[in-house]
C-alpha cells in the first residue's frame, strides 16, 4: 500500500507508451454499462434496507466478487507488480497480509455479524451494551477509516491520470479528480447499495480477467517454468538478492521492526474495515456470508497469485530500471508490462480497469460512511430513534453529496502528497479501533460499554498519535510535512503498539467498569449470533 | 425499518433461558471448538513466516528447486493453508454447525410465532 506515495509522487509527469485516447474509450464505455445497469438496479431502491444493504438480495457469490472488487484496489494491483518488479520478494509480503487477513473474517465475524446487525459495524457493538456512547464511538471511527481511505484512493486517481491518460498539468488532473468523484456521487445517490455493487462486480470481474490473461501470457513466454521466469528477472535485474527477501524491510533493524508492525495490522484491519463489514449485510442469511467470504479468498488469492508472477514478470521482461525510469515509477510496471504484452488495447484495458477500480472502492467508501452517519449519528443519536427511514435515508444521500465533494476537494488538496500513511493509517485504524471490540463483544460475556469506549477511543487516538509523531508525517524528506521535526516515533506503521493497546483497553475498561449490562440483551445476542434467529431477511420485491 | 414482516419473530423468545440450554451450550462448544484452535493456528503460522521472512534472510534464501527458494515456497504455503482452512471450515460448519443451529432457530420461531 505503500506505493500510494509513488503514485502520488508520479503527478506531473507524462507516459510516452500506449495511446491516451484508446484508455480514455474503454473506461467510458466501463463507465456507460456501469451507468445502465445501476438505473436499472435502482428502480428498487425503496427502503432503507434496500439503500444501505441492496435488499439483502445478493447472493453470497456476487458478494463475494464485489467484496474482492472493493478489497484489490489500484494500489494493490500497480503497487504490489511494481513493489515486486523493483523491491523483489519483500513486495510478496504484501499480498499474503492481505489474503491471511480473510481469515478472521471468515472464522471470527461475517457470520456472527450477519446475524446480530442491521447496517452497520456499530448496530453489532452496540447491540448489548449502552447505545449512545458505543454507537458514537463506533460511528467516529467509521468515519475516520472511510476518510483517511478515501481521500488516499482520491490522492492515487491524480496520479493515475498523468501515468495513463499523459494529462501532466495540475488543472487537467484536477478535472479528472471532479469527474471521478461525480460519477461516484451519482453512482451512489442512485444506485445505493445495490448500484455500488453492480460496479464493484464489473470490476473485479475485469480486473481479475485481465490479470489472469497478462499471467498465462507471460507464463507462456517462459515455457510455463516460473524457475525459468525468476532467473530472468534475477539476471535483468543483475541482482541475485530480488528474489530474497530483505531488499526493503531488511535494511535495518527499525526497518524489521517496522514490518512486523505493518504484518499486524494487516492481518487484523481487514476485518475491521467498516466498508468491508458493510458488505455482509447485502445477502439474506449468515450462510450467504459465509459464501461471500470463500468467494472472496479464493478470488483476492488467486489475484495476489498472479501479481506475483507479473510482478516478476515485468522485472524479466521490462527490467527495474527502465521501469523506475518511467513517468510514474514504480506503478508503471503492470501498464508497461501490458504494453509489452498485447500492445495498445492491452494497455487500454488495464488502464481503465484501474480508473474502474478507483471508482469503485470510493463508492463503497461513500456508502458506508453516509450510511454510518445517517444510521448510527443522525437516527440513533440527534433524532433519538424517533426517525422515520425516509427521513433516514434523506439524511443519507446528503451525506453521500458532502462526502463525495470533501472527497473531491481533499483529492485535488493531497496531489502530489504523501498520501500512503493514509492506508497504512485506515488498517492500523481498523485494527486496533474495530477489531478489539468487535472481537469482545462477540466473544466475551465480560465485555462492558466502557471497555467499548475505551477500546475504540484509546485505539483511534493513539493509532493517530503516533502516526503524526512518526516520520511519515514529518521529519524526513518523504514525509508529508518535510519542513518541520517531529518525528520521535520510529515506525511508520502504528500497529505493534496500538493494536495491543486497544486489546488492553477494552479488557481494563470492562474489569473497572462497575454498570451492569442488560442481561437479555447479552443472551439474545449470543444466541442470534449462532443461530441467526431473528437476522435481518432478504426484502421482497 | 425492515419490510419484512416477520422481523420480530424473536420478541416471545426467552433469550436467557435459550442460552442457558443444553442444546445451545453445545452448538455454542461445537463452533468454538473449531474457530479457535484454527484462529491460534493460522496466526501463529503467519506470524512464523513474517520473522522467517524478516529475520532469516539467509534460511528464506535456501534454493529448493532451480530458482526458487525458500521464501516462496513458505509464502506460497500460506496462499495453500488459507485456501485449506477456507475448504475445512465450510465442510465443518455444513457438517457439524448448520443442522445444529438450523435446529435451534426454526424450534426458536415457532416458539416466537406463539
Amino acid at each position: 500500500m505503500n506505493q500510494l506515495s509513488i503514485l502520488a509522487q508520479a503527478a506531473g509527469e507524462s507516459t510516452q507508451v500506449g495511446n491516451p485516447l484508446v484508455n480514455i474509450a474503454i473506461f467510458l464505455a466501463f463507465v456507460g454499462v456501469t451507468l445502465v445497469i445501476v438505473l436499472r438496479a435502482s428502480k428498487n431502491n425503496k427502503t432503507a434496507a434496500d439503500y444501505y444493504a441492496g435488499g439483502r438480495s445478493f447472493s453470497g457469490t456476487q458478494n463475494g466478487t464485489a467484496i474482492a472488487g472493493d478489497y484489490l484496489s489500484a494500489a494493490s494491483f500497480l503497487g504490489i507488480v511494481g513493489a515486486i518488479a523493483i523491491q523483489g520478494y519483500d513486495g510478496f509480503l504484501y499480498s499474503i497480509g492481505f489474503l491471511v487477513a480473510w481469515l478472521v473474517a471468515l472464522l471470527l465475524v461475517a457470520e456472527l455479524l450477519r446475524n446480530t446487525g442491521k447496517f452497520t459495524m456499530a448496530d453489532v457493538l452496540s447491540f448489548r451494551l449502552k447505545q449512545r456512547p458505543v454507537r458514537i464511538a463506533a460511528a467516529i471511527s467509521t468515519l475516520a477509516v472511510c476518510v483517511f481511505y478515501l481521500l488516499a484512493q482520491m490522492a492515487g486517481a491524480g496520479a493515475l491520470v498523468s501515468l495513463l491518460l499523459g494529462i501532466d498539468e495540475k488543472f487537467g488532473q484536477s478535472l479528472v479528480i471532479v469527474i471521478v468523484g461525480a460519477l461516484m456521487i451519482l453512482y451512489v445517490l442512485v444506485g445505493g447499495m445495490k448500484g455500488t455493487t453492480w460496479v464493484q462486480i464489473i470490476k473485479a470481474c475485469l480486473l481479475i480477467a485481465g490479470a489472469l490473461i497478462m499471467t498465462v501470457w507471460t507464463l507462456a513466454l517462459f515455457g510455463f517454468n516460473f524457475s525459468e521466469l525468476l532467473g530472468k528477472a534475477a539476471e535483468v535485474a543483475g541482482n541475485p538478492e530480488i528474489l530474497n527477501p530483505g531488499m526493503k524491510y531488511g535494511v535495518s533493524e527499525t526497518s524489521k521492526l517496522d514490518f512486523i508492525s505493518l504484518a499486524l495490522a494487516l492481518v487484523l484491519g481487514t476485518a475491521g474495515l467498516p466498508h468491508v463489514l458493510m458488505r455482509f449485510y447485502t445477502v439474506p442469511t449468515a450462510k450467504e456470508a459465509r459464501k461471500s467470504v470463500v468467494w472472496a479468498i479464493w478470488l483476492i488469492g488467486a489475484f495476489y497469485l498472479f501479481t506475483l508472477v507479473l510482478g516478476f514478470g515485468a522485472g524479466a521482461l521490462i527490467g527495474p530500471e527502465r521501469i523506475q525510469a518511467a513517468p510514474g515509477g514504480v506503478n508503471s510496471a503492470a501498464p508497461l508490462l501490458a504494453y509489452e504484452l498485447g500492445g495498445t488495447v492491452l494497455l487500454g484495458l488495464i488502464s481503465a480497469v484501474a480508473f474502474a477500480t478507483i471508482l469503485a472502492v470510493v463508492a463503497g467508501l461513500t456508502i458506508t460512511a453516509a450510511a454510518s452517519f445517517a444510521h448510527d449519528v443522525y437516527a440513533s443519536v440527534i433524532a433519538k430513534g424517533k426517525s422515520t427511514p425516509e427521513k433516514e435515508m434523506k439524511v443519507a444521500r446528503r451525506t453521500v453529496l458532502v462526502i463525495g465533494v470533501f472527497a473531491i476537494a481533499g483529492g485535488i488538496g493531497a496531489q502530489g502528497q504523501n498520501v500512503a500513511f493514509l492506508v497504512a493509517l485506515a488498517f492500523a485504524v481498523a485494527a486496533s479501533a474495530n477489531l478489539p471490540t468487535i472481537l469482545y463483544s462477540l466473544f466475551w460475556k465480560g465485555f462492558k460499554t466502557r471497555g467499548a469506549v475505551w477500546s475504540m477511543y484509546g485505539g483511534l487516538g493513539s493509532a493517530l498519535l503516533l502516526i503524526i509523531i512518526s516520520p511519515v508525517f514529518s521529519g524526513s524528506e518523504t514525509s508529508m510535512i518535510p519542513s518541520i521535526d517531529m518525528a520521535i516515533f520510529p515506525l511508520a506503521n502504528p500497529g505493534i503498539v496500538s493494536i495491543p493497546l486497544a486489546f488492553f483497553l477494552g479488557w481494563l475498561g470492562s474489569v473497572t467498569d462497575k454498570g451492569v449490562e442488560d442481561i437479555t440483551k447479552q443472551a439474545e445476542m449470543e444466541v442470534r449470533s449462532l443461530t441467526g434467529v431473528g437476522a435481518e431477511k432478504a426484502v421482497d420485491h | 425499518m425492515s419490510a419484512n414482516p416477520e422481523h420480530d419473530v424473536s420478541a416471545g423468545v426467552d433469550f436467557v433461558k435459550e442460552s442457558q440450554s443444553e442444546e445451545f451450550q453445545e452448538l455454542r462448544k461445537t463452533h468454538r471448538s473449531f474457530v479457535f484452535p484454527m484462529a491460534i493456528f493460522f496466526l501463529v503460522w503467519y506470524f512464523a513466516y513474517v520473522l522467517l521472512a524478516d529475520y532469516f534472510h539467509d534460511f528464506m534464501s535456501i534454493k529448493v528447486l532451480g530458482n526458487i527458494n525458500m521464501g516462496i515456497v513458505l509464502g506460497l504455503l500460506q496462499f495453500v493453508s488459507t485456501f485449506a482452512i477456507t475448504a475445512a471450515y465450510v465442510s465443518f460448519s455444513n457438517k457439524k454447525l448448520d443442522p445444529k443451529a438450523t435446529k435451534i432457530r426454526e424450534r426458536l420461531e415457532r416458539e416466537g410465532v406463539n
